[in-house]
């Protein structure tokens, strides 16, 4: 062969079948935490069938059921018919147009994802306490989760090669015709997946309706477990929202895996040249900024508005810096359980295949399906029967934290793992090392900084999270959240404004850090 | 040379859940202090047994030694750490938290602290990076990550050494020479080495025994000498260079009759009638048309690579062209009539 420059093509990688088992020293703790993920839901249906599937049939019959299932889902619609149009139109007017200063844009919409929802409400309801009902909770959670679909739909869009809009365009095709044939089917994954994030967000929501006066199950359910000692019901309520939920995740799955097999090829080779605005362009720039300012500037506006007529008598800032306490030692404590819970789960996820490592991975994914309120019941439940000495003690709001939030560190964990080549773990154990010394001294520190940047994203979520705190929170404890909620629902915005201001600036720093660690 | 470190691969076989066998019973055996490379298309296997041979995986049956220490067979299964097998994956796969000292250095844990670096000195000096213990891999060139990965597999004196692919990450000006300096290294430590590659031209110019692998199966074990010139088959032959391939009859004692002409066969036919006969692009000469002992055809392409030239001529006869290596000046140009003679003696294969 002496006279071709013949290049080696590089084979494709074998695929890397997990001929072993994973080891003993990550199996078992993985499986303390997927039990422990599932739990609630075991238990809320122990529970709720225990009076019999009868009764709990009777409750799930009930025309004031029917009735939460059509506010509900009433509510969830809206909100996500309205997402889809400011989403999917925000992310093609910053990612394919030539609108000025669409990087700023697409950065600004983003935004809403660090409000929480119960800080929209407080914002829109002190402005204007008549929007309590349908209109505000929709008003309020849409202007916080479009991002939801914006995101997704921005990256389908950067991902699809410009050269199939241009063979579309020179087999004949206008651009709006390429557009709705080309383009929009291909956003069509991104754009379901979005939608049904926003949804199970809707269904899941405590704090915006709560605060907004319209009732919805999970508003029911707080009202019922609050308001009775017979806790089937609630119990029963929760069991029907979590059917519905676990059904939207499933679905979210679903299009996820589809979303992976219509892509072709594996990125683009050149960005796709910016759509020309023309005489449009100003509409599309009053568009943009509308979105920001209610969005955005709108909530922080009258935060400052609160901040600035609240006089300083209303200020206790005392008690303010002993929530803020309060909620970092909560939130710290939270962050750590989940990240150590999710550590083994998350290693075996990235490095195991076959139906165990996945069933473990699915188990720790439960919390995702699971809305902050039904999570606390089963966790209310659970120690009132079995550990009542937890019952309103901290330690059950920690293991609530780490229920609902698992799979955030469990993903950030599985993602950080899958950065290193498990090429690395395969050659210390050629150089003498036994499992858990691989573990201990390649795969972990490896992996530090993803796990590190998963524990702030989780320390961040505990610190919002409103309905579990109110519920599990040891008596005379206040977060944050469960202080703005408090004070908003009694109409004291002045005093409540504090509180949003301390959570909105503490829950920026790591967010501010992730940012950084990940440039 | 001691035996201690010969490797011995029987009857291997190892399937994917149910899908078709990646490999089918495959033997190889290596000499102490040998360099061996796997060679075969992608798919073939050859990966499959080295990560089995490391212990990564569990074969179906089969049994693999190393002198005469039983590594894997029926019921038995001794994890990768207990091995002594070192490997060199592609691409280096340097520990990216630690430096070079204490990648090196990694393996080297019954050691004290004097013994490691005294070793680790040595395996940086043996692959050409003395003073390079403190740099961190990132800033360590392709090359030089590989030599580093060749060091820290070395440093614990395995009785074996698997080298993954470990050049191909490297562009094709620096290949040469990482591969020679890998090959004294390996030279020096005594370590029995197998290489695993689909590049026939690195195996040929590296190893002192080549393996043909093709459905998980070793379909050729020899010297690349030997691998070159008297290749098994038809597709063997194809797979290590280019080869010339005419049908052909067997005429008298040693001659076949082909589109060629007469060609001398190199080992007497064993009672075949007829078959393909084998020759290589650098058996055969551009002429001139009418020169005795050669065949007319014509050029149909020539393609010029500096040190040498492949010139394809249509000869009658035959529907394919063949191909000619031509060294020094081409005079020819496609379209042009000119003789072809045969040099040397050819295969002849069923």
């Amino acid at each position: 062969m002496a006279g071709r420059t013949r290049t080696p093509s590089r084979p494709p990688r074998k695929p890397r079948t997990a001929d072993s088992r994973p080891p003993l020293v990550l199996l078992v703790p993985a499986c303390v935490a997927a039990l422990f993920a599932l739990l609630p839901l075991g238990y809320l249906a122990v529970r709720a069938l225990e009076r019999g599937p009868a009764f709990a049939w009777d409750v799930v019959a009930d025309k004031r059921t029917l009735d939460l299932l059509g506010r509900s889902l009433g509510l969830t619609v809206a909100v996500v018919a309205a997402c889809l149009v400011l989403g999917i139109s925000l992310a093609w007017l910053t990612v394919r147009t030539a609108l000025p200063g669409a990087r700023a844009w697409s950065v600004l919409a983003t935004l809403p994802l660090a409000v929480p929802s119960y800080v929209a409400a407080f914002a829109w309801l002190s402005a204007e306490p008549d929007l309590a009902g349908f209109g505000g909770a929709a008003l309020a959670l849409t202007l916080v989760s479009f991002p939801y679909v914006q995101l997704p739909v921005a990256a389908a869009l950067r991902g699809i090669d410009p050269a199939q809009e241009e063979a579309a365009r020179s087999l004949g095709h206008g651009p709006l015709r390429t557009f709705l044939r080309v383009t929009l089917p291909q956003l069509r994954p991104a754009a379901a997946g979005g939608a049904l994030l926003v949804a199970l967000y809707v269904l899941s929501d405590f704090g915006a309706v709560s605060l907004m006066r319209y009732d919805t199950f999970t508003r029911a359910i707080h009202t019922s477990y609050r308001a009775s000692f017979d806790r089937t019901p609630a119990a029963a309520l929760s069991v029907v929202l979590v059917v519905m939920t676990v059904a939207l995740v499933a679905a979210e799955a679903r299009t996820r895996g589809r979303a992976g097999h219509a892509r072709t090829g594996t990125g683009t080779a050149r960005p796709a040249v910016p759509f020309a605005l023309g005489r449009w362009r100003t509409l599309a720039l009053l568009w943009c900024a509308a979105v920001v300012a209610v969005a955005v500037a709108f909530p922080l506006g009258t935060l400052g508005y609160w901040l600035a007529v609240g006089s300083s008598a209303t200020w206790d800032l005392g008690g303010l810096a002993e929530t803020a306490w309060a909620t970092l030692g909560v939130a710290a404590a939270g962050a750590g359980l989940t990240t150590v819970l999710a550590l083994p789960v998350g290693v075996i996820a990235a490095r195991h295949r076959g139906r165990g490592a996945r069933l473990l991975e699915q188990a720790a994914y439960a919390g995702h399906a699971l809305p902050g309120i039904t999570v606390a019941l089963a966790l209310v439940f659970f120690a009132v029967r079995y550990a009542y000495p937890l019952y309103q003690q901290l330690p059950l709001l920690i293991c609530a934290y780490a229920v609902l939030f698992l799979p955030v560190a469990v993903a950030a964990t599985r993602a950080a793992v899958l950065q290193s080549a498990p090429v690395m773990e395969d050659v210390a154990r050629s150089l003498g090392r036994r499992p858990w010394q691989v573990l201990r001294e390649v795969t972990v520190p490896l992996a530090a900084p993803g796990v590190a940047a998963g524990a702030a994203l989780t320390f961040v979520v505990c610190m919002k999270e409103l309905p579990a705190t109110l519920l599990l929170r040891p008596t005379g404890m206040d977060t944050l959240a469960t202080r703005l909620w408090t004070e908003t629902g009694a109409g004291s915005f002045a005093a409540a404004a504090p509180y949003a201001a301390v959570l909105i600036l503490l829950a920026a720093v790591p967010s501010y850090l992730l940012g950084r660690h990940r440039t | 040379m001691n035996d201690m470190n010969a490797l011995h691969v029987e009857g291997l076989t190892k399937s994917y859940g149910a899908g078709e066998p990646i490999l089918r019973g495959l033997e190889l055996t290596v000499p102490a202090g040998a360099l061996a490379a796997v060679l075969g298309p992608s798919g073939c296997g050859k990966t499959t047994m080295l990560r089995i041979v490391a212990g990564f995986l569990r074969a179906d049956e089969g049994t693999v030694r190393l002198g005469d220490r039983l590594l894997s067979g029926p019921g038995v299964h001794l994890p990768p750490e207990r091995r002594r097998i070192g490997i060199v994956p592609q691409e280096g796969a340097l520990f990216p938290h630690l430096s070079v000292a204490r990648n090196v250095a990694f393996g080297l844990t019954g050691a004290d602290r004097s013994e490691r670096r005294r070793v680790t000195d040595e395996m940086l000096e043996l692959v050409g990076l003395a003073g390079y213990g403190d740099r961190m891999p990132h800033e360590l060139s392709g090359g030089q990550q590989q030599r580093v990965a060749l060091a820290r597999a070395l440093a614990p004196r395995p009785g074996l050494v698997l080298l993954d692919e470990p050049f191909n990450a490297l562009d094709s000006a620096l290949r040469a020479g990482v591969r020679a300096d890998v090959r004294s290294a390996l030279r020096a430590t005594g370590a029995t080495a197998v290489l695993v590659t689909h590049d026939q031209q690195e195996a040929l110019s590296t190893a002192d025994l080549v393996a043909v692998v093709r459905d998980g199966r070793v379909a050729q074990c020899a010297t690349p000498q030997d691998l070159y010139r008297r290749p098994a088959d038809p597709w063997i032959a194809g797979f290590v260079g280019d080869a010339v391939l005419l049908p052909g009859t067997v005429e008298g004692a040693g001659t076949a009759l082909t589109a060629l002409g007469a060609v001398p066969l190199a080992a007497p036919p064993d009672g075949l009638r007829a078959g393909t006969v084998l020759l290589r692009p650098e058996q055969l000469r551009l002429t001139d048309t009418d020169s005795d002992g050669s065949v007319r055809g014509t050029v149909t392409d020539v393609s010029y690579y500096g040190h040498d030239a492949m010139v394809t001529v249509a000869v009658q006869g035959h529907d394919t062209p063949v191909g000619i290596r031509v060294a020094g000046p081409l005079s020819v140009r496609p379209g042009e009539e000119t003789g072809v003679r045969v040099v040397g003696e050819a295969g002849l294969h069923p």
